[in-house]
This record gives C-alpha cells, sequence and structure tokens, in this order.
C-alpha cells in the first residue's frame, strides 16, 4: 500500500499499528523500544504497543472503530486544504460493524471526502470468526453507496495495484472508496490468546503454507527472474542484523525519569499543578513536555 | 430663538448620554461575536455541528455566521454525534481548529469516546507529537421543560478528566473572553454554556468589544467583594449567588461571589485567598450533588489549609438528586434557588 502513496498522504488505523509505524517513518528500534516501554520508545514509552505516531501517521488507537470518522476527519482538513492527497483509514472486519463507520462513510460521501476506508478481514474479530459477527461478511459492499473493491491482501501487486487506483479515484475529488483487503491472521488477537482454541492449528498451517503473501511474492520474483535466492538471502540477513540491533537497545535502554508521569498534559500551556496520590505529593509540572525532560537527560 | 435653545438643549442631552451609557450585550451575541472574530482572524477556524449553518444555529448562537463565511467554514453535520465529533477531532490532528457544537451536552454522551479518549488523551499518549487544538461547545444544564434526558449537567463529568480544559462562561464578558481564548488554545476544550443564560444582557466595556479581547483560561472572577462569607459558584449557579448577596446585604451581611469561570484548570487559589477573609464558604451548582463540582471544592478544601481558616463547614447548594422531571413545579423544586443560597450563607453564619 506504501508504495501507492505519495508525500502528503496520511494513515490511521487501530492497535495493530508497529508495522504502520515503521513503514512511516519510525525505525525498527522505536517500534521495539516502546512495546518495552523504554526512552528509545516511538513515544518513550508513554504510549506504549498500541499509540504509536509519526507524521503523516496518526496511530495507533485503542478504541475499536474510532479511527474510522477520525480518519475521515483527516481527510477533511486534507480537502480544506485543497491538497491532492488521501487518508487511508485501515479497520479491522471485527470493526466493520461499527455505528461510526457508518456514521463517518455518510458525512465523507456528502462532502466528498478523500478517505479510503480499508477493512482488513483476517477472519476473526478477536475470537469471533466473521460468520459470527457479521450478517453480511461483504465488507466492500458494506459502504452502500460508496463504491467498494475487494482486495486478494495475500497479493502483494494486487494490493499496491488496487491501492494506486484507488488513490486516483479519491485524489481525482470523486470522494471516499472502500477497499476490503482479505487476508489471515496468524497469531492469536494479542498475548494472552493462544489463538487455537476457535479454529484448528491445521487451518493456520495451511494458510501458511499455500497464501503467505512474503513467501508468495518471493517464488514469483525468483521465477521472473527478478531476484536470485542469494539476492533475497541476503536481506533478509541485514534485517535480522537490524533487528537484532533493535532488540538489544529494547531490552537494554532506560526508562523515563519520574517525572513523565506529569508531561504532556496540556501544549503551550504554564506548568500545572498535579494532584497526586495523596495531597502531600501533588507537584508543580517540573517537565512539562516530554521533550524538555529528555532534553535534561541528555537524551534530546 | 426659543427652537434653537431647545435644538441645543437637546444635542446637549444626547451627548451627555453617550459619555454615559455602558455598552451591553447579550451572552448570545458575545458568542456570535467571539466565533465570528475567530474564524475572521485564523483561517483554520471553523464551526461544525447540527444546525449551525442554514438554520443560524438551533440557540440562534451561529446567527449570521454561514453567509458571512460559507460553506467551507460553517459546516451542517447530520445528526451523528460520535461521527461528527471524531471527524472534528481527526481535523485537529490534522492541524485544523474545528469548533464542534453540540445542540445540547445531553447529546455529547454518543461521543463522549470521541472527546475523552481521541481528544483529551492523544496529547500525553503520543508524548506531544499530535496536539488537539479543538473546542467541543454547546449548553450544558438544565433549560425548561424539557424534562429528563435534557437537562443533565455534565460539569463534573468533563471536569473530572485530565488533558481536558472545562471552561464555563456566566457573563456576555465570560462568554466572549473564554470562547476566544478556547478557540486560540492548544488543547481539547469543553466549553459550557447555559441556554438559560443566552438570552441575558450584561454591560460590557469597550475593552470586551475588541476583537481582540481574551480571558485567561484558569483564573476565577471576583462578581462582588465581600467579607462575612464566601459564595462560589460558576455558570448559572452566579445568578443565584449575586442575587443572594444582594438579599443578604439588605440584612448586614457582605458576601463574597466567586465566579469560577473555569473547571479544568481549577482556580483553587481565589477561594483559598477568599476563605482567609471571610472564614464561611457556600458552593453553589445546579448539577447532582453526588461527586459534584462542591463535592470537589470540598475535599480540596479538607486537605489545604483552609481548613483551618473556616468557621463553618463548607455547605454545598446542588440541584436535587433526581432525573429532571417535567412538570413546571417539579423542576423548579428540583433545582436550586436564591433562597437555598441565603438559607446556606445564614445558617454557615449561624444567623436567622
Amino acid at each position: 500500500m506504501k508504495a501507492a502513496m505519495t508525500e502528503g498522504d496520511a494513515v490511521i488505523t487501530a492497535y495493530r499499528c508497529h508495522g504502520w509505524t515503521w513503514l512511516l517513518g519510525a525505525t525498527v528500534t522505536e517500534v521495539l523500544a516502546e512495546l518495552t516501554g523504554r526512552i528509545a520508545g516511538n513515544v518513550h514509552g508513554k504510549g506504549g504497543s498500541m499509540h504509536m505516531y509519526t507524521k503523516n501517521f496518526y496511530g495507533g488507537n485503542g478504541i475499536v472503530g474510532a479511527q474510522q470518522p477520525l480518519g475521515a476527519g483527516v481527510a477533511l482538513a486534507m480537502k480544506y486544504r485543497e491538497q491532492k492527497n488521501v487518508c487511508v483509514t485501515l479497520y479491522g472486519d471485527g470493526a466493520a460493524n461499527q455505528g461510526q463507520l457508518f456514521e463517518a462513510t455518510n458525512m465523507a460521501k456528502l462532502w466528498d471526502l478523500p478517505v479510503l476506508f480499508v477493512c482488513e478481514n483476517n477472519g476473526f474479530g478477536m475470537g469471533t470468526a466473521v460468520e459470527r459477527s457479521s450478517a453480511s461478511t461483504e465488507y466492500y459492499t458494506r459502504g452502500d453507496y460508496v463504491p467498494g473493491i475487494w482486495v486478494d491482501g495475500m497479493d502483494i501487486l494486487a494490493v499496491r495495484e488496487a491501492t494506486k487506483w484507488a488513490k486516483e479515484y479519491c485524489d481525482s475529488g470523486k470522494g471516499p472508496l472502500m477497499m476490503e483487503m482479505a487476508t489471515y491472521r496468524y497469531h492469536g488477537h494479542s498475548m494472552s490468546d493462544p489463538g487455537t482454541s476457535y479454529r484448528t492449528r491445521d487451518e493456520i498451517q495451511e494458510v501458511r503454507k499455500t497464501r503467505d503473501p512474503i513467501t508468495g511474492f518471493k517464488d514469483r520474483i525468483i521465477t521472473s527472474s527478478l531476484a536470485t535466492e542469494e539476492e533475497l538471502k541476503a536481506i533478509d540477513k541485514e534485517v535480522r542484523k537490524e533487528v537484532d540491533e533493535a532488540l538489544k537497545i529494547a531490552t537494554s535502554d532506560g526508562v523515563l525519569p519520574p517525572e513523565a508521569l506529569f508531561t504532556d498534559i496540556y501544549h503551550n500551556t504554564p506548568a500545572q499543578e498535579i494532584r497526586g496520590a495523596t495531597i502531600d505529593e501533588t507537584i508543580v509540572q517540573p517537565y512539562k513536555t516530554s521533550a524538555d525532560l529528555l532534553k535534561a537527560i541528555g537524551r534530546a | 430663538m426659543a427652537l434653537r435653545k431647545c435644538g441645543n438643549l437637546f444635542v446637549a442631552c444626547l451627548a451627555g448620554q453617550s459619555s454615559r451609557a455602558a455598552s451591553t450585550m447579550t451572552v448570545r451575541d458575545a458568542l456570535n461575536q467571539a466565533m465570528d472574530e475567530e474564524i475572521k482572524r485564523d483561517d483554520r477556524v471553523f464551526l461544525l455541528g447540527e444546525e449551525v449553518a442554514q438554520y443560524d444555529g438551533a440557540y440562534k448562537i451561529s446567527k449570521g455566521l454561514w453567509k458571512k463565511h460559507g460553506d467551507k467554514r460553517i459546516i451542517d453535520t447530520p445528526i451523528t454525534e460520535m461521527g461528527f465529533a471524531g471527524i472534528a477531532v481527526g481535523a485537529a490532528f490534522a492541524g485544523l481548529r474545528p469548533i464542534c457544537e453540540f445542540m445540547t451536552f445531553n447529546f455529547s454522551m454518543q461521543a463522549i469516546d470521541q472527546i475523552i479518549n481521541s481528544a483529551a488523551k492523544t496529547y500525553y499518549m503520543s508524548a506531544g507529537r499530535v496536539p488537539v487544538p479543538i473546542v467541543f461547545r454547546g449548553p450544558n444544564g438544565a433549560a425548561a421543560g424539557v424534562a429528563a434526558q435534557h437537562s443533565q449537567d455534565y460539569s463534573a463529568w468533563y471536569a473530572h478528566c485530565p488533558g481536558l480544559k472545562v471552561l464555563t462562561p456566566y457573563s456576555a464578558e465570560d462568554a466572549k473572553g473564554l470562547l476566544k481564548a478556547a478557540i486560540r488554545d492548544d488543547n481539547p476544550v469543553v466549553f459550557l454554556e447555559n441556554e438559560i443564560l443566552y438570552g441575558q444582557s450584561f454591560p460590557v466595556s469597550d475593552e470586551v468589544l475588541s476583537d481582540d479581547f481574551v480571558v485567561p483560561i484558569g483564573k476565577a472572577k471576583i462578581e462582588r467583594s465581600g467579607d462575612h462569607v464566601t459564595i462560589v459558584s460558576y455558570s448559572r449557579g452566579v445568578e443565584f449567588a449575586l442575587e443572594a448577596a444582594k438579599q443578604l446585604e439588605s440584612i448586614g451581611v457582605s458576601a463574597e461571589v466567586i465566579n469560577l469561570r473555569s473547571l479544568r484548570p481549577f482556580d483553587f487559589e481565589s477561594i483559598r485567598q477568599s476563605v482567609h477573609k471571610t472564614h464561611h464558604l457556600v458552593s453553589v451548582e445546579t448539577g447532582w450533588p453526588f461527586a459534584g463540582i462542591g463535592a470537589e471544592i470540598a475535599a480540596q478544601v479538607m486537605e489545604s489549609d483552609v481548613f483551618d481558616q473556616l468557621d463553618a463547614p463548607l455547605l454545598r447548594v446542588t440541584g436535587v438528586d433526581v432525573p429532571m422531571p417535567y412538570a413546571h413545579s417539579l423542576e423548579q423544586a428540583a433545582l436550586p434557588t436564591t433562597e437555598h443560597v441565603v438559607k446556606a450563607v445564614k445558617k454557615s453564619l449561624n444567623i436567622q
């Protein structure tokens, strides 16, 4: 998808945001160190797994569906400023039934907002298969009066071409579009979910064997002689190295000092008195922002 | 000759009048002027909400703005609060400065996830990367004859949340100065107006009429100086407090009336200074008592040196702890009156 996007396009998604954060400018270190809550993290440990941000990437949103109208709002700002850009607004099959999606698509269509609603249908909303959550599982049609296309989310080239086409559509002022990316979730919903109580291990392995997007693409470029095994192995090796180094920092870096509890309450506002766990621990913000605090501890 | 003398007298009278006359302004006009000026001043400011454009505003607060500023700056929305509040917050993420109107704050409950989880918390979660310069405004609290679902006071709910600023104007000066300040503020501001105050006229100085008039956020105003008792309130409650102060004056009690103006940040210092002088404290609000603003004032007083300054405990005047009934007599009985404030002051001072 990123390959089809241009400067100024924005993305907003739900809580499964680590890949997007990296794609939109963060380093691997920033992502991993945010998971471990360290200073080197994307937001230095203030947000965690679900709340990461970069320029033109608006998170990282924890409440299912909240990003749907938020994305339409970013698109409104783009239209307001007469930019030729789109806001890619992603959500899962679980979030596809949220009322606020329909509220957002209604206004997006009424006002011709350049928002690309993308449903990542991975077959499960937490432990609930789509057939048990949705009266209609044709998520690309749910936009009703907003046109929609179904895309094989496991085919990298299909995704790129569809996104390119969708972006052209939205850029031309025709308003919103809806895309459904058919994909699959290998792991459970979260760290607390083994992911096997509501489906079989065989099913997971089958998808991995036959539909995996990365191995599928790898096979295609090798058979088309666009790359050799060795070249790809070299990329793997380099990536592993980068990730290992990032992991080292993520597991060894320090955490923000206690003053960080009180930073980032208000923007451009004098330091506030903040009530502590008891009245005796009430404190005036020693640092108003994380940026100020980082500078003071030499991690600017 | 006599005619000319009359004419001169007439002109002299007019001249004398215009130099003495103060301007007055309704709260409605003050809010309208504030939005008009800020929309003119900053390209990024726009207003959205139900009926704000072509209808001129459900309560006529945005009257004339659409004709002046057009579709781009004044946007009519469908009746979808969660959706349009979320869109407004998203626009703020992307650097615009939306004013999101709720026809009443009762309907803000539909959108409250966007107000709290998307607007209030994002600056903190993003370690300052994403400021959210948005104003949520509209009438709050009891109106008249609209029953339980349309009469709730949300002051305590919103004042509870860090990351928000919560403002509660009383007078026209408050309305204009605080709304302009809210729009210029880079944080999410919940601006709680009051429908009954919309039509009320207040005297305003020339300064208030200027297009750069702002009132600082987080500072209370002493509406009336006094020595015997401090009456602290906000929004419509200030009206009861001032009425009570007038009545008390006739029996020799001098009441100091504090208009909080801002619930978050909260100006406790103004209460402290006043009680150091008066040693008696009464709070007035129209919302429900449990975990309300008066309850917060009581807690803060208990935990501070103000406790030692009191000659009597804080007494709260609040709305009655029931959903709002419809019948006029019942509705009146569900809300505090000036009488209640006078009684509370007398109890505090131990006088008949």
